[in-house]
């Protein structure tokens, strides 16, 4: 019910801007300034959402981000977002609201009966009851539960909507904008540091949003309004209000999610929904208040339940009041102010309860002390409160009862670096202790200072051991800030977890947990709090037990003989409140999830029709289709021949290429690679094979000499990252004195290898001085000028033909790559992708990334020989080890198809002819398979048990995966030309 | 060189993606003359410095620093390598340092205007705040997912580079943090 202004002077809707809202497909009115749950409450919505297990009626239990009840799932379509807590959500302009967790409807749920069986339904019953049949769990009974018990759903669909990711640097970074954190920024921002304060609300203000506090003689919200107006003029003080900091990590890292358009009934266009902050700052003040804890008695969910101070925000802030009666029930002072506030802004209190038998009071109401509330009723909305006194138990007719339990500081952050908090036996609580974060220190509520001139004064006290942490001047005479006016009134709490009475009390309202969960937990032994915690799922759920936790443990320490400090407690770890995964990874969605590198003739190929695949970020052509071919294996076939009949053109940019430069570089070169490149001729190009620290391949490729001190390595593509890495491991790590220069020159060259027996004819026809093969023998590499632009001509072959690699200024790559191209054409050729690059190497026996996978070593793969035994290398000691020069090991060979199935496949396994093709006698796998358009068959390499000594061999081909099965005979994995002599031509 | 007259024709990294303008934020390409690595020889730092004051009037720049002006610009690029940016290199600095030619390898943009740290602050982990990355400044960082040369060329002015592959992602990426700056404004 809404009512008039009440003694906040002035509250925080604006009554001229009524806002239309749709819940459960109702309309409704709110006023601007409203939450979604204030305006739920202003319509006398009490039922607003079915509890998680029993499907028990709920209500709004609270008016901020701790909400475990009322959560709703806002919107519809695709970018549906669900357990949106009722009580943070702003109101907007035809927001549409939905309730949870229930079927057919909110008021009646045919789950509820789960209510009534809820003898069957405590702690730890899924693990005994659905232990077997063994095979039920995962098709039958999970399915089932996961369907009766949960909360909201995605949409499943696609997510539209636009998250966002930033980072942010500070001095000093305030968390929370109520009194303390104002102080500490107003402190802080007088003194001239760079100042992030952060506060989860749409302003600045905190609790005193809340309360009809007064400080210097204005109200308290005003007071907030002047200081933030004045932080705001600094210029060094950046707020940031909609933000919550959901996490504490290394190195004075902070997560912060900040809600940019959940508030707007039409956000800009390309408006993100969120974005998600990385904020680094020298030090911190965790001025984030304190949360208000129930009490558990029986049936204390029921709506019209709330904590008291969350009836006083309603009350002051949105003039709300939830319900006609009153009543107030609690074990402290400050529950009295709910009861007073009520009577100032003239709503009836039916009575004050008050659990302290020498509390006392100057209200007009009918007042209890030494009382206890012991039971509720009422089924959808609160009817009636029973009350325990000395005197027997009394009924009280209520719709609305406030109770507080103490409030316990918001420490939660503090404890995300697993800092463990130390409990105060004054304030009942636990609060944080000294360097729980590092740099980070807390100030007011958060710290148990819970008056507001504490606040205010811990605020300014923090801030300036954080200047002088920083080393810099706290503002002193005409610049010092004095403490303003404000009450300093004691809260004088007494502990009261449980009122004793047969029935269900609850503590964790979201996960449905009940203080007989817990006496069960330690009844079966579960005593440790984290034992508890997982049996009971206490604090489990998405608010983390914010309002439950500490009242859980003290029902553990009672169950189980212990005080509360001997219990222990649970840590807090990130994330504060939920954080969707799409603001976690904003701009990684889709193609965002890694950048794309595209080579010079990207568009040329695209152009051309070439399907592209992904070789790690880089984008190569499969194969180029010519008209009238269907399949991709006509393209290849057509390619493959070209290039062994006349030329075929192959971008070959993305291998890695290293300039190495300077005295040591040959040095570098023979550490790095198994074989000797120091002999290696200025002008001339050499194969280099390179194992890792524990003897096994890394990589191969060619390497040019290009001048004395001068090399390029050319890499696989794969590893052109890890060999550059490990290049500087070796120069910085094992070997700084030696004077080298490392720089990778991958994507300065446009690299095209021209391949074919016509392949001089096409650079002939090109290159400014024509080559032969005097001077350009195989292996050759040097300068030449191609229409008068300087290139690299290098004189290598991946096809087995004669071949050469170009290389431009990138500038002129796709230039030149149309031209070469052209040219092709004219000689019968043409471009080539790696469909035809893959089997022409499969035809020569070339080994790629598929063979040296990682485990193989040289003597795997026939190479032995090249660890050369005149020099030192890396992995050469290693690669000596005896297991690894086992005759007995999978080496590389060829295979061809003998048996009735001509195909073949890659990731097939290999057996002895006559055995079965069982683990236990597999004896090798295949890696790479190509149809050979020359040859006419399908050819693959593998790795065979004593391979090399097994050529001519029938053995057994089995793809259980594929179900292909065949016979095969082993052969040398060189299918064509094993002299080499087309290439050396 | 015989019947055909083809000449090669020159592309740069950003052709056909730049220039874009969002709010008060732009991004233009940059083709600098000539980019080169320079990086000394052991021992070689001063002669370098001074072979490179001597020809291109720019001393080498401290780690994270860049030194020249307008378009003639040494940018450190990492441990012992700077980026010298504009001139055609003196042939004297290769007496002490290996000299790379990386005209080719590298797009170049430059993101001005007012916000234009707030865009980069969507994508750069590092410490934007003008009293702490200010003129003449320069870091090696992320870019989103990129590795990046970030220069701050004046108070709302960066000069942003990545592989010459990376371009299309590049502009994406920026264009998208200036979106999200922009639409900021209009809240």
């Amino acid at each position: 019910m809404r009512i008039e202004g009440s003694a906040n002077s002035a509250s925080q809707i604006n009554r001229e801007k009524p806002v239309g809202f749709r819940f459960d497909g109702i309309s409704y009115q709110g006023f601007e300034g409203d939450t979604l749950a204030s305006a739920l409450l202003a319509n006398d919505m009490t039922l607003i959402n079915r509890s998680f297990k029993y499907h028990r009626p709920r209500g709004v239990l609270t008016a901020g981000s701790e909400e475990p009840n009322a959560l709703m799932t806002i919107g519809s379509g695709a970018g549906q977002d669900p357990n949106v807590r009722a009580t943070t959500q702003e109101l907007f302009e035809g927001l549409e609201a939905r309730s949870q967790n229930n079927w057919p409807s909110l008021e009646y749920d045919v789950l509820s009966v789960n209510d009534l069986a809820s003898n069957f339904l405590s702690a730890g019953f899924y693990y005994k009851t659905f232990m077997w049949p063994k095979a039920f769990w995962e098709k039958v009974y999970e399915p089932i539960i996961r369907r009766a018990a949960g909360l909201g759903a995605l949409s499943g669909a696609h997510n539209p909507d636009k998250y966002e990711r930033a980072f942010a640097h500070c001095d000093l970074l305030i968390i929370g904008a109520g009194p303390a954190g104002l102080m500490a920024a107003l402190t802080a921002g007088i003194a001239g540091v760079d100042v992030i304060l952060v506060d989860e609300d749409r302003q600045t203000g905190g609790r005193l949003n809340a309360e009809t506090h007064v400080i210097d003689g204005m109200a308290g919200h005003h007071w907030a309004e002047n200081i933030t107006a004045q932080l705001r003029d600094m210029g060094n003080v950046r707020i940031m209000t909609r933000t919550t900091v959901t996490g504490v990590y290394d190195g004075g890292t902070f997560g912060a999610l900040e809600k940019v358009s959940q508030h707007l009934a039409h956000p800009a266009k390309g408006m993100p929904r969120e974005t998600f902050w990385r904020i680094v700052a020298k030090r911190a003040i965790l001025a984030a208040g304190a949360l208000e804890r129930p009490i558990a008695f029986k049936n204390n969910d029921r709506p019209g339940i709330m904590t008291a101070g969350a009836v006083r925000a309603y009350l002051n802030r949105w003039n709300v009041v939830p319900g006609r009666a009153v009543t107030v029930f609690g074990n402290n002072d400050d529950a009295h102010r709910t009861a007073a506030d009520l009577i100032a802004a003239g709503v009836h209190v039916a009575a004050l309860i008050d659990s302290r038998h020498d509390a006392t009071t100057d209200l007009d109401v009918l007042f209890y002390a030494g009382a206890q509330v012991c039971d509720s009723s009422g089924r959808k909305a609160l009817e009636s409160i029973s009350i325990s006194t000395v005197a027997g138990v009394e009924k009280v007719q209520t719709d609305c009862l406030a109770m507080s339990g103490g409030w316990n500081p918001t420490l939660h952050l503090a404890c995300h670096m697993n800092g463990r908090p130390q409990w105060n036996d004054a304030i009942s609580a636990f609060i944080p202790v000294p360097d729980m974060v590092p740099n980070l220190d807390v100030a007011g509520a958060a710290l148990g200072s819970f008056s507001t001139k504490g606040a205010l004064k811990s605020g300014a006290y923090r801030a300036k051991l954080a200047l002088e942490a920083l080393g810099v001047a706290v503002p002193s005479g005409s610049k010092s800030v004095p403490t303003p006016v404000a009450e300093d009134s004691e809260y004088k709490v007494k502990p009261l977890w449980v009122v004793k009475h047969k029935g269900r009390a609850w503590l964790d309202f979201q996960n449905d947990v009940t203080v007989k969960d817990v006496k069960l937990a330690a009844q079966e032994n579960f005593r440790s709090v984290e034992h508890m915690k997982r049996y009971t799922t206490q604090g489990m759920a998405t608010d983390q037990g914010k309002n439950s936790n500490v009242g859980a443990l003290a029902v553990l320490a009672d169950a189980t003989g212990r005080d509360i400090v001997g219990t222990g407690t649970t840590t807090f770890r990130p994330p504060y409140s939920p954080v969707a995964i799409a603001a976690l990874g904003a701009g990684a969605q889709g193609k965002g999830f890694a950048p794309q590198r595209f080579t010079t003739s990207h568009k040329a190929s695209v152009d051309a029709g070439a399907p592209m695949v992904e070789v790690g970020l880089w984008y190569r052509p499969s194969y180029f289709p010519a008209p009238g071919e269907v399949n991709w294996r006509q393209s290849c076939d057509r390619e493959v021949q070209q290039v062994r009949r006349a030329v075929g053109v192959c971008d070959v940019s993305t291998l890695g290429k290293i300039d190495i430069q300077g005295p040591d570089a040959a040095a570098l070169l023979d550490l790095a690679y198994t074989n000797v490149f120091s002999s290696l001729k200025v002008g001339k190009v050499r194969y280099g094979l390179m194992l890792r620290e524990d003897g096994h391949v890394m990589d191969d490729g060619t390497t040019a000499r290009l001048g004395p001190h001068h090399f390029v390595m050319t890499t696989t593509t794969a590893a052109a990252g890890p060999v550059m890495r490990h290049l500087e491991f070796l120069h910085q790590g094992l070997h700084p004195e030696w004077d080298i220069s490392l720089t990778s020159v991958t994507e300065q060259w446009a690299q095209f290898a021209v391949a074919g027996p016509k392949s001089r004819e096409l650079l002939n026809g090109l290159l400014d001085n024509a080559i032969d093969d005097e001077s350009w023998p195989f292996m050759a590499c040097g300068a030449v000028t191609v229409k008068g632009v300087a290139a690299r001509l290098f004189r290598i072959s991946f096809s087995g033909e004669q071949a050469y690699e170009i290389a431009v200024p990138a500038r002129y790559g796709e230039s030149l790559f149309h031209t070469l191209v052209a040219r092709a054409k004219s000689l019968g050729g043409g471009a080539y992708g790696m469909e035809a690059l893959n089997v022409l190497r499969i035809e020569k026996g070339f080994i790629t990334h598929a063979e040296i996978h990682g485990r193989v070593t040289a003597f795997d793969i026939g190479m032995q020989r090249m660890i050369s035994a005149k020099k030192d290398c890396i992995g050469k000691a290693s690669a000596a080890r005896e297991g690894l020069l086992d005759e007995d090991r999978e080496q590389l060979v060829g295979l061809k198809p003998v048996g009735a199935v001509k195909q073949l496949t890659a990731g097939a396994h290999l057996f002895a002819k006559g055995a079965d093709a069982v683990r236990e006698n597999a004896q090798g796998y295949t890696t790479s398979v190509a149809f050979s358009p020359l040859l006419g068959v399908f050819l693959a390499l593998g790795f065979l048990k004593r391979g090399r000594a097994r050529h001519g061999e029938v053995i057994k081909f089995v793809d259980h995966l594929r179900g292909i099965e065949t016979l095969c005979e082993v052969c040398d994995p060189v299918f064509f030309d094993p002299e080499g002599g087309r290439a050396r031509g | 060189m015989g019947k055909s007259a083809i000449e090669l024709i020159a592309k740069t990294p950003c052709a056909g993606l730049l220039p874009i303008e969002i709010g008060t934020v732009s991004l233009t390409e940059v083709v600098p003359d000539h980019m080169t690595i320079v990086a000394p020889y052991a021992g070689k730092d001063k002669e370098l410095s001074a072979a490179l004051k001597g020809a291109h009037g720019m001393v080498m720049p401290a780690a994270n620093r860049a030194t020249g002006k307008g378009a003639n610009r040494a940018i450190w690029f990492g441990q012992g390598q700077i980026l010298l940016s504009g001139p055609a290199p003196d042939a004297a600095l290769a007496r002490h340092g290996a000299v790379v030619d990386q005209s080719d390898g590298w797009a170049v943009v430059a993101l001005k205007g007012a916000g234009s740290r707030d865009v980069l602050a969507r994508l750069t982990p590092i410490d934007l705040r003008a009293g702490v990355f200010k003129n003449g400044h320069t870091a090696r960082t992320d870019l989103m997912h990129m590795m990046a040369s970030i220069t701050c060329l004046g108070a709302d002015e960066f000069r942003i580079m990545v592989f010459r592959g990376f371009a299309r992602t590049l502009v994406h990426d920026l264009e998208t943090a200036m979106q999200g700056v922009a639409v900021r404004a209009l809240a």
